[in-house]
């Protein structure tokens, strides 16, 4: 006997939290809205675990739930419909944690913040669509769930509306992400049309029986490659990771959950519940690869230059991703979900710890003005550096072995290649390198802020004026969070200890045929030139921002034009401004806008309204209210009738 | 025996009389009389067709046309002497207040 897990209340209880906040938060309390919204999130959090602990003893892996008919038409039909194998358990774990913590810390983060009961409303609205797009059964609810966490997304970076490059940001993030979710269309619309269902099961049952041959591998290829171009968008690839830097717009919390530990993490699940898929088509795993590889290494070049501590994480995120679409691109899925988990402790932990630092100096986000940071707020710091630590990969902490991971199966996959090894391992040293930067900047040296700050930042953090001009550590309520993460960060890259991990998952994501390569030896040595890489990401660091401090700027004067360039991130927003987004706007305006809005639309419906009022202006001009003229007209029409019936008699 | 001609020139000839004083006078009693007079413009041209072709209907629709004729100049006395009452006159070109 399956038990029934109810899985449908676990994206449904956050969402009931959000209507709850969104309807009546305006006129509630701050402890109550907080109640309603970590009552969603958490019950979610405890459904998730219940679930865990349910899940050993479950007779059929992969379970599903049907909850009720959606679209019935001839053959074709798609349910509401839940899915819970080791994938989505793990993905319902890290999101629904990861999301409960951060609730916690946005407690004290937004307390200050007018529109504290919207920012809870849309939280709890973000994880009811992350939830629908980890737990759905068939590629249409996910996408509604892909669409949903869009919307979200879109909602909190333009949380602070009235600042315009935030709402800007919004909108850039949201359209980008369209460029993405039509392709991830195309590709739904090519397994309907060959397949006959969206349901994973039976579309993966599907691709299992298709055959081998080349318009097999065309179709799965195109299929993959489409589903890629989804997950570019949602997952911040190139060439259309442009939005995920914009979106630091938002408040810090929302870049914690959505920008780096959870939305943007939904590509690389995509692209691994899609497995079956990609498997049967090796130039959709190279595209794959090779996005990622590209992206990983251009990120994190850029991420050497930012000044603004938020922006620095952000090229980060965008690089840890490019990571794991290597690892997937490869075929080592479950390295790319364990990477996912471990950066999603890690960086949702970097990014609170980041959002702390700003909170203790009045909004302040650049890296410049910080500075000597230890002394004023141990606990972010201490939780900070464990971190660094682990994005830097430095064992035993988790992005080491996740990272190590990816690295080795890089280079021993059968799909791998020496290349993409080594610039993993060079994107290794640059993020290790601009990670300590980091933190040199940010906690060590002077500080170097003025005493009192102009809130820049634009905040609406109504805290700024009230407190002390100091620097001061977080509220505790904000600070427990750090910590918890701060724990997983060191430990959750244990469970990946000796392939466990990958064995867990290997009923769902598949495992890899033998490496290619004789592992033994080569495997330690490939992991002794990682953590080299990290070691020296941080003396690099060490010797520029801790020890010499005037090299750095004195190599990016000789660098000069290269640095500038990397800089203004290889112009890469000037030039779509340039290439695309201009273009569009004097086409719009040219010819959608005075040629076929003005032009056709409105002149056709002013046109008739026009016509309209002329004709019966000229009518009324009969209604004159004069007796005579009346009957003139009726003596005149008799007449022409009169007229009309002699004529025709005579005829 | 006097030709049928004659008593339809006639009967047009009191008819055009009748539409020209509707649209030419201004007095409404005049009017009014206007439109009695088209009306037995018409009754002559019926009586003489009856008289001609011995058909009683011709009689009979006359016979009408003066009740209906009868009963009009009663109400249509009242709403004169109605409007005389309120708008102190009787030009039907100052009665245009139905209009738009």
């Amino acid at each position: 006997m399956t038990p029934y897990l109810h899985l449908w209340l676990i994206p449904i209880l956050p969402l009931a939290g959000a209507a709850i906040n969104g309807l009546f938060g305006k006129k509630a309390s701050r402890a109550g809205v907080s109640t309603v919204a970590l009552l969603g999130s958490g019950s979610a959090f405890l459904m998730g675990l219940r679930a865990a602990a349910v899940f050993p003893s479950l007779p059929v892996i992969p379970h599903q739930e049907f909850l009720a008919h959606w679209l019935r038409s001839g053959m074709f039909s798609v349910d509401f419909s839940f899915y819970l194998d080791q994938l989505s358990l793990v993905m319902l774990l890290v999101v629904t944690g990861v999301g409960f913590l951060i609730h916690v810390y946005s407690i004290g983060y937004m307390w200050d913040d007018p529109g504290y009961y919207r920012f809870f409303s849309y939280l709890n609205l973000f994880l009811f669509f992350m939830l629908t797009l980890v737990l759905a059964g068939n590629y249409l609810l996910m996408f509604v769930g892909w669409e949903g966490v869009g919307l979200a997304s879109y909602l909190l970076i333009g949380f602070w509306f009235t600042k315009d490059s935030a709402a800007s940001a919004g909108k850039k993030a949201f359209i980008v992400n369209r460029i993405g979710d039509f392709g991830f269309l195309i590709g739904l619309f090519l397994m309907i049309q060959h397949f006959k269902s969206l349901d994973f099961d039976h579309v993966f049952d599907s691709v299992v029986h298709l055959g081998p041959g080349a318009t097999t591998e065309a179709l799965l290829a195109a299929i993959g490659i489409l589903l890629m171009v989804g997950a570019c968008g949602k997952s911040a690839q190139i060439p259309l990771y442009v939005w995920l830097p914009d979106a630091m717009e938002g408040p810090t919390p929302v870049s914690a959950l959505i920008h780096a530990a959870t939305m943007v993490t939904a590509g690389v699940y995509m692209v691994a519940r899609s497995h079956v898929i990609f498997e049967g088509a090796p130039l959709a795993l190279a595209v794959v690869a090779i996005v990622g590889t590209l992206t990983a290494i251009f990120a994190a070049t850029i991420g050497i230059t930012q000044t603004d501590i938020k922006k620095v994480l952000a090229y980060s995120t965008v690089s840890q991703l490019g990571y794991m679409f290597i690892a997937c691109g490869v075929g080592a899925f479950s390295a790319g979900i364990f990477h996912l988990m471990t950066h999603a402790f890690f960086k949702g932990l970097l990014f609170l710890a980041a959002g702390s630092v700003i909170h203790g100096v009045s909004g302040e986000q650049d890296m410049r003005k910080m500075g000597g940071l230890r002394k004023y707020m141990p606990w972010t710091f201490w939780t900070m550096t464990i971190a660094t630590f682990a994005i830097a990969g430095f064992p035993p902490l988790a992005g080491f072995f996740s990272k190590d991971e990816i690295l080795w199966m890089a280079y021993s996959s059968p799909h791998g290649s020496w290349v993409f090894w080594l610039v993993g391992v060079v994107t290794a040293f640059i993020t290790s390198f601009y990670m300590f930067r980091l933190w040199f900047m940010t906690f060590f040296g002077e500080y170097r802020g003025t005493s009192h700050h102009t809130n820049d930042h634009g905040h609406g953090h109504g805290h700024d004026d009230g407190h002390g001009h100091a620097p001061h550590e977080s509220p505790m309520v904000m600070l427990a969070p750090l910590m918890i993460l701060a724990v997983l960060s060191i430990v959750g890259g244990w469970v990946g200890i000796g392939g466990r991990f990958e064995h867990f998952l290997a009923p769902a994501v598949g495992v890899l045929p033998e490496p290619a390569v004789e592992g033994g030896n080569l495997e330690s040595y490939l992991m002794y030139v990682s953590v080299a890489a990290a070691v020296g990401g941080l003396g690099l660091a060490w010797l520029l921002y801790y020890r010499s401090k005037d090299l750095p700027a004195r190599i990016a004067a000789s660098l000069g034009g290269l640095y500038r360039m990397v800089f203004n991130k290889y112009y890469v927003d000037e030039i779509y401004d340039a290439v695309l987004v201009r273009p569009l706007i004097v086409f719009s305006r040219a010819v959608l806008w005075q040629g076929a809005d003005r032009g056709v639309i409105d002149a056709a419906v002013n046109g008739s309204g026009t016509t309209t009022r002329e004709v019966s202006n000229g009518l009324r001009q009969m209604q004159s209210g004069n007796l005579r003229s009346y009957a003139g007209w009726i003596a005149a029409g008799s007449a022409v009738v009169i007229a009309y019936m002699v004529w025709a008699g005579v005829r | 025996m006097i030709p049928l001609s004659y008593y339809l020139l006639l009967s047009g000839f009191l008819f055009a009389c009748g539409v020209a004083g509707f649209l030419i006078k201004r007095n409404i009693i005049t009017i009014f009389m206007s439109i009695e007079l088209m009306l037995n413009g018409v009754n002559l041209s019926f009586v003489a067709f009856a008289a001609r072709w011995h058909a009683l209907s011709g009689h009979v629709f006359v016979f009408f046309v003066m009740l209906v004729a009868a009963a009009e100049a009663a109400v249509g006395l009242a709403i004169i002497i109605a409007v005389y009452r309120t708008r102190e006159t009787l030009d039907v070109d100052r009665m245009n207040l139905l209009k738009l």
